[in-house]
């Protein structure tokens, strides 16, 4: 061996130590090929498909001349930023107002509102709609008391997007409510500020970056759901529609291709924007900062508890409405109770679709969780590429831009095409599978990645030093240490998988269909009762999983505590 | 020959040199500790002996073998960390078999007789079913030192091995760490900031400043010549004087001091005091010479009170000429 000091190039000396590329390096290598495999090239799939004519020849840019001078086209961009503006600033004061109640008063009841809040999580946004029928359609509830709000239309999406956005603005400003500095209302007191002075000077600015990133995201969601606008929308169209319209409808894949490239115009402002202020937004809370510690106020807490009460009616309404339906013979000319509706009809699925959604959203948290994991481990905590680290960061945070119909339709541009080796995978419960696990992969990476972070960074050199192999440090530490985001991460990936419609919509096939799917067929084809009881099968194996998580994280919980009581 | 040689090691972080051509020998058996403030690259260098890190350029020699590009896995050490990174999930005893359990060459009897020893060798035996949240700082330090030894390394490395603990512990622990490395007769090279720990337990110190070995010696070569006006000033306290032919160090103890003049042997430096500041068994007695250049010395603090010394006293500084160092005029301190 020649000694190394005869090396005198620096490069050639860290070459060397480099030495044949280490087992993390070549898995890292594997995951990202793959990842850029499912990811890139259906999105270039979609982009070329976009600027081609139906017979493959160059357009150019004729696609979108066309789209744009088709007048009942365009009319949908100007629709669905209405609906999408309206919903974003409505979701976002709704957000924080139910927030800023259960963050900074003293009202009773804050952990029943707490998860009530959650309860559109729970359901795919196709069951929005499902609900606001039942409460406000030709036969609604309170249609027939005489409160009729011409649901129909650009009223019954705003409604549903409210419904849809609010729960994510909630937890948004749920989060940055929670982190105050007590020390700057103390400080604001001892100079005699009043409470109207606090908030405007010292509350509004420490939560204006997630105001601006709710105003963002709510914006984003309406845009590009499909649900609400599929069940509501009548003829008021927008963009959402208009690409299953043209793709499902009439088989034209590049105007289908155009309204997709057009859905991301807003999520890639509002990821740009979300970097900025990410980047913006750190530290802003020091080390040092006390809690805050909330005075009470009759009026204030009696105004807050009233909205929260409200507001919370209103989501139990939702659900309520769903076992009215679902329980009732024929809603709302016969009351009598039946369970009829649960036996479905063959032609939307029947029960077996409820099976398959349970199925498919296993697999998709069983391998999104290992993918997520491992991946973000590799990237934390290992020592490969460091090349290889950047892209594999840059790429988590890409699929937090791309609405689930994009997804969805570059899937089918890539893997449907005949010269794919891949195609065998269409048609199957893998490209589901697949395309959840590219759909929700940003937010589990992010948990993954902050939890990884915070464990000693010693741990795997200390494995090292006592010649413990890496796969049994990864098994034997990290993963146990890691339990809790890995159930965080399993949950998201499952509750997902059982509500996501966009994405799914153009990917499922006759052989495979799945529950929120059948929800939406059974809408088309009026059978609301069954849409109620498939609905609150989705809504059961949810709450099951969610009530699972926390019996397991109360278990962790208590074990670790356990182990730091001094005995 | 030396057990440990480092050779001319350069180490470059994207623009910034964090060692630049340090070479070392380290021999069989000692307690080396390398000292210096935080950013000089001790850390950096101890990460280079384990393996952790690979120099930019240079060699590191283990028994004679070049290890430059060896893993860590392939050298044979323990190693403590300052966070200790124990196992929160694992028993004090389970830290320790996580190692030794991958040693198939030992039966199960013969690793848990393993784990049995170093851990009486500790004195942590009784602790052995509890986790490291349930234990003090300095038993989760110890246990992380049994984890280190009980592989039986040919060479231990203790990264600022006592710096989370408060005073008293840490006093007792150095004792006791001192005295299982002899007991070992294990090579170790110990990573710390602060002086009383080098001095009190190394048989020789590494002082590093600016990515650079300053001067590597016994500890009290370390205290008495100090190689440069850095050394003197980092370890204990130098009275430093800038002169057209070179800086002159006096340590605050080898000065005395009376209200009146004294004998011929002595420099006589006249001054007035700015501060008396009571140490407990010493007393450090700030003051300005007429030059107005600050000087400060350690009295007995019997002494101080029998001379009765206020601010503002005039009083004479007596510096004998064996307690006078000097350094070469170009050094800037």
């Amino acid at each position: 061996m020649p000694r190394q000091q005869t090396l005198s190039a620096p490069f050639l000396a860290r070459r060397k130590a480099l030495g044949p590329p280490r087992p993390a390096t070549l898995g890292m290598g594997v995951m990202t090929v793959f990842y850029a495999v499912v990811l890139l090239l259906p999105l270039y799939s979609l982009f070329s498909k976009a600027f081609l004519n139906p017979d493959g020849s160059f357009a150019g840019l004729a696609n979108y001349v066309e789209y744009f001078s088709t007048p009942a086209l365009s009319v949908s961009i100007r629709n669905t930023v209405v609906v999408s503006v309206v919903s974003a600033l409505l979701g976002t004061a709704l957000g924080f107002a139910y927030a800023y109640g259960i963050t900074r008063t003293q009202i009773r009841g804050k952990v029943f509102f707490r998860y009530v809040a959650l309860i559109p999580l729970f359901l795919p946004t196709v069951v929005h709609g499902l609900s606001l029928i039942y409460l406000f359609g030709n036969q609604g509830i309170l249609t027939n008391l005489g409160w009729d709000i011409g649901l129909y239309g650009r009223t019954g999406i705003i409604l549903s997007e409210i419904i849809y956005t609010f729960p994510q603005s909630f937890l948004m400003f749920y989060i940055s409510l929670n982190y105050a500095d007590g020390r700057l209302y103390e400080a604001a007191d001892t100079m005699g500020c009043g409470a109207l002075k606090k908030f405007r000077q010292i509350t509004i600015p420490s939560v204006r970056y997630t105001l601006i990133n709710s105003l963002f995201v709510c914006f984003t969601l309406a845009f590009t759901d499909f649900g609400a606008p599929k069940v509501l929308g009548g003829s008021y169209n927008v963009l959402a529609t208009d690409i299953y319209k043209q793709v499902a409808g009439q088989f034209d894949m590049n105007m289908g291709a155009v309204v997709g490239t057009l859905l991301l115009l807003p999520a890639i402002v509002s990821f740009a924007v979300d970097r900025i202020t990410a980047r913006q937004n750190n530290g802003t809370i020091s080390a040092k900062a006390s809690a805050l510690r909330v005075k009470p106020n009759a009026l204030r807490d009696g105004i807050f508890f009233l909205l929260c009460t409200l507001v919370a009616l209103c989501m139990l309404a939702l659900v309520a409405v769903l076992f009215l339906g679902a329980f009732t013979t024929y809603y709302p000319y016969d009351l009598s109770f039946t369970l009829e509706n649960f036996s479905f009809n063959q032609s939307t699925g029947g029960f077996q679709s409820y099976l398959n959604s349970i199925w498919m959203s296993l697999l998709t948290a069983v391998l999104g969780t290992a993918f997520v994991f491992v991946y973000a481990c590799l990237i934390e905590r290992s020592k490969c590429a460091g090349g290889l680290k950047q892209a594999g960061k840059l790429l988590s945070s890409l699929p937090l831009a791309l609405p689930g119909m994009v997804i969805g339709l570059s899937f089918i541009f890539f893997f449907n095409h005949k010269d794919n080796p891949l195609n065998f995978i269409y048609g199957t419960v893998l490209i589901l599978v697949l395309a959840n696990l590219i759909h929700f992969y940003s937010v589990p990476f992010v948990t993954a990645s902050s939890a990884l972070k915070k464990l000693d960074r010693e741990y795997e050199n200390v494995s090292e030093s006592m010649r413990v192999p890496p796969w049994k440090t990864f098994l034997r530490v990290t993963v146990p240490l890691s339990l809790p985001a890995i159930l965080e991460i399993f949950l998201y990936y499952f509750m997902n998988s059982m509500v996501t419609v966009s994405a799914v919509v153009f990917l499922y096939s006759a052989k495979f269909k799945i529950a929120s799917i059948a929800i939406t067929h059974m809408e088309e084809a009026g059978d609301f009762a069954q849409a109620a009881a498939m609905s609150l099968l989705i809504l059961l194996v949810n709450v099951v999983a969610r009530g699972l998580y926390e019996l397991l994280v109360a278990k962790l919980h208590a074990r670790s505590r356990a182990r730091a009581v001094q005995n | 020959m030396a057990f440990l040689e480092i050779r001319n090691i350069q180490k470059v972080f994207d623009q910034q040199t964090a060692l630049r051509d340090v070479s070392l020998q380290i021999e069989k058996g000692e307690l080396i500790s390398i000292l210096g403030p935080s950013g000089c690259g001790k850390t950096t260098l101890l990460r280079i002996i384990a393996g952790l890190e690979t120099p930019t350029s240079g060699s590191v020699c283990i028994g004679g073998k070049d290890c430059t590009t060896l893993p860590p896995a392939k050298r044979n050490f323990g190693i403590v960390f300052q966070s200790y990174a124990l196992f929160p999930h694992m028993t004090v005893e389970q830290n320790i078999l996580f190692g030794l359990n991958e040693q198939k060459g030992l039966s199960r009897q013969e690793r848990l007789a393993r784990c049995h020893e170093v851990l009486e060798m500790v004195g942590l035996w009784e602790h052995r079913k509890k986790y490291p949240a349930q234990m003090s700082g300095g038993q989760q330090q110890r246990t992380a030192l049994a984890r280190a030894i009980s592989l039986k390394p040919s060479y231990l490395l203790l990264d600022e091995p006592l710096s989370a603990l408060d005073a008293k512990v840490r006093a007792k622990l150095r004792a006791e760490i001192r005295h299982i490395q002899r007991q070992l007769g294990i090579t170790t090279i110990m990573v710390t900031h602060d002086q009383e720990e080098a001095l009190t337990m190394a048989d020789r110190i590494v002082v590093m400043n600016n990515a650079v070995v300053e001067q590597v010696g016994t500890p009290q070569e370390i205290y008495h010549h100090p190689k440069t006006a850095f050394v003197a000033n980092f370890i204990g306290t130098m009275n430093l004087y800038r002169r057209e032919d070179g800086t002159y160090g006096v340590r605050p103890e080898s000065i005395s001091i009376s209200k009146q003049k004294q004998t011929q042997e002595m420099e006589n430096w006249q001054g007035k005091i700015t501060q008396v500041e009571f140490r407990g068994p010493l007393t450090r007695v700030y003051g300005q010479l007429d030059n107005q250049e600050p000087i400060c010395v350690d009295v007995a603090s019997e002494k101080a009170i029998s001379l009765c010394l206020h601010p503002e006293d005039e009083i004479y500084f007596h510096i004998p000429k064996a307690g006078i160092i000097r350094y070469p005029a170009q050094e800037v301190v």
